[in-house]
């Protein structure tokens, strides 16, 4: 590994130390939900890398199939796979979240659907990875990369059109939105250590596709060889 | 031959396959068939409950059965490496696409048209709201249902395990058309509110796949 990424990750674990410490220690207790709301601070960045990963895996899925690129399909490749997992992440927390804020665990509200079905497609965009065949692989999954995104805002529309429970985005939303200060500047820290993760992860993700690209490709050469002789 | 006249033929071909051998439609409307009568066991509705869960019934009803359909659309092909020959001619792969698309939404329109009075008789439906609009949101419905699942249909054929595919792809992207059919028809039952919106969503979904499909196909026709 390159002394860049090394030293890129070593700063990482740092800035999620101290975002950690921030998040737990120094914002503010929510007035009304008390100490559970800090689970804020992990909820929302998750959802951001996930939104982040799925919208890479998008053009990474277009670039695949305008110039065939194979470095591009592991990228759509690596993004796919730490988008579902931190999509897991926002769909475990939110629960944990709603459980002792709202009464519930669950609804089937706008933004909890939509994430839900997001999850869905791209689970299925990863079983399609596992199971094509061969080389064909690339090609159909860059086909349900960019089927899925385009779903996404369809899927959100339709289900607005029900009620909606989730809270509206608290930053940029209307007049009495806004967080405080002192929240908002470590949501900042946190937001900016988990989209450091997740680059963290696409990377190692992308190297690991590309060595299994390599590797496949010396064992279909080898095998070829083999059966010249 | 120019596309139309390719589609033409291959959707010609396709009907007359059908025509003879009743294959998809004998099998689609015995699997609908039994999913309603389990439906009617699990649910056991009196006329008034069954106008609002029917939406529901009917369409999954239907989407079940379209898929042992859509498996069979490309299965055919494959058989004999027509797919193959298909590529290494000269012919534009969208008219194929069209041509499978018109058929698959054929088959599925006379499914719904024949199942449509044994839903009326199981349930003891009466719909509130005009009958008109049904046919239209069946219809939209069925385009939205078919022209995905045909795409994924050619594509869950390249992978090793193929039947089981389809729907694990077709299911989630079709949640939002799913969700605006079932709304739509129960909206029209019911007669409560209005199915205008989820009209519109079905059209704009419609409109929005059958480009992707359109743009796509090539590229999973010719995926090596």
């Amino acid at each position: 590994m390159k002394p860049f990424s090394i030293a890129f990750i070593v700063l990482t674990l740092g800035l999620l130390a101290f975002s950690t410490y921030q998040a737990l220690f120094v914002a503010p207790t929510e007035q009304t939900m008390g100490e559970v709301q800090r689970i804020f601070y992990y909820h929302v960045p998750s959802a951001w890398v996930a939104g982040v990963c799925f919208f890479v895996n998008f053009l990474a899925s277009i670039a695949y199939i305008v110039k065939r690129n194979e470095k591009a399909d592991a990228l759509a490749a690596a993004s796919a796979e730490v988008g579902v997992v931190f999509c897991t992440i926002v769909l475990l927390t939110g629960p944990i979240w709603a459980r002792p804020v709202w009464g519930i665990w669950w609804t089937w509200d706008a933004r909890l659907t939509t994430t839900l079905v997001l999850w869905l497609i791209y689970v299925s965009y990863l079983i399609v990875r596992r199971f094509a065949a061969g080389s064909q692989t690339q090609i159909l999954a860059a086909v349900i990369g960019i089927f899925g995104f385009v779903d996404v805002p369809i899927v959100y529309m339709s289900i607005r059109w029900f009620r909606t429970q989730h809270p509206s985005p608290v930053m940029a939303g209307g007049e009495n939105s806004g967080l405080d200060p002192a929240m908002l500047h470590v949501f900042f820290w946190n937001l900016l250590a988990f989209t450091c993760v997740g680059i963290i992860f696409i990377g190692l993700r992308y190297r690991l596709q590309t060595m299994e690209d390599t590797l496949e490709a010396e064992h279909a050469q080898l095998a070829l060889e083999g059966g010249s002789q | 031959m120019s596309s139309l006249s390719l589609a033409r033929a291959t959707l010609l071909k396709d009907l007359r396959m059908e025509w003879r051998s009743k294959d998809a439609i004998n099998s689609m409307l015995f699997f609908s068939l039994l999913v309603v009568v389990i439906f009617s066991f699990a649910f056991n509705p009196t006329a008034e409950e069954s106008r609002l869960i029917v939406g529901g019934l009917i369409w999954v009803a239907f989407l079940f059965a379209a898929v042992v359909a859509l498996n069979q659309t490309w299965a055919r092909e494959l058989r004999n490496q027509v797919l193959d020959a298909y590529r290494v001619s000269p012919a534009p792969a969208n008219a194929l696409f069209v041509a499978k698309v018109l058929g698959n939404f054929l088959f599925v329109v006379v499914l719904e048209a024949l199942m449509a009075p044994l839903f009326v008789v199981f349930y003891q439906l009466r719909s509130v709201g005009p009958v008109w609009q049904l046919v239209i949101i069946a219809l939209l419905g069925t385009w939205a249902l078919v022209v995905n699942g045909t795409f994924f249909a050619a594509l869950s054929i390249r992978t090793r395990n193929r039947e089981i595919m389809l729907p694990l792809i077709l299911f989630p992207i079709s949640i939002p058309a799913l969700l605006a059919m079932v709304d739509s028809t129960t909206a029209v039952l019911t007669g409560e509110s209005s199915p205008d919106f989820w009209m519109k969503l079905l059209v704009v979904y419609d409109v929005i796949f059958t480009a992707v499909c359109l743009l796509l196909f090539e590229s999973v026709l010719n995926a090596e």
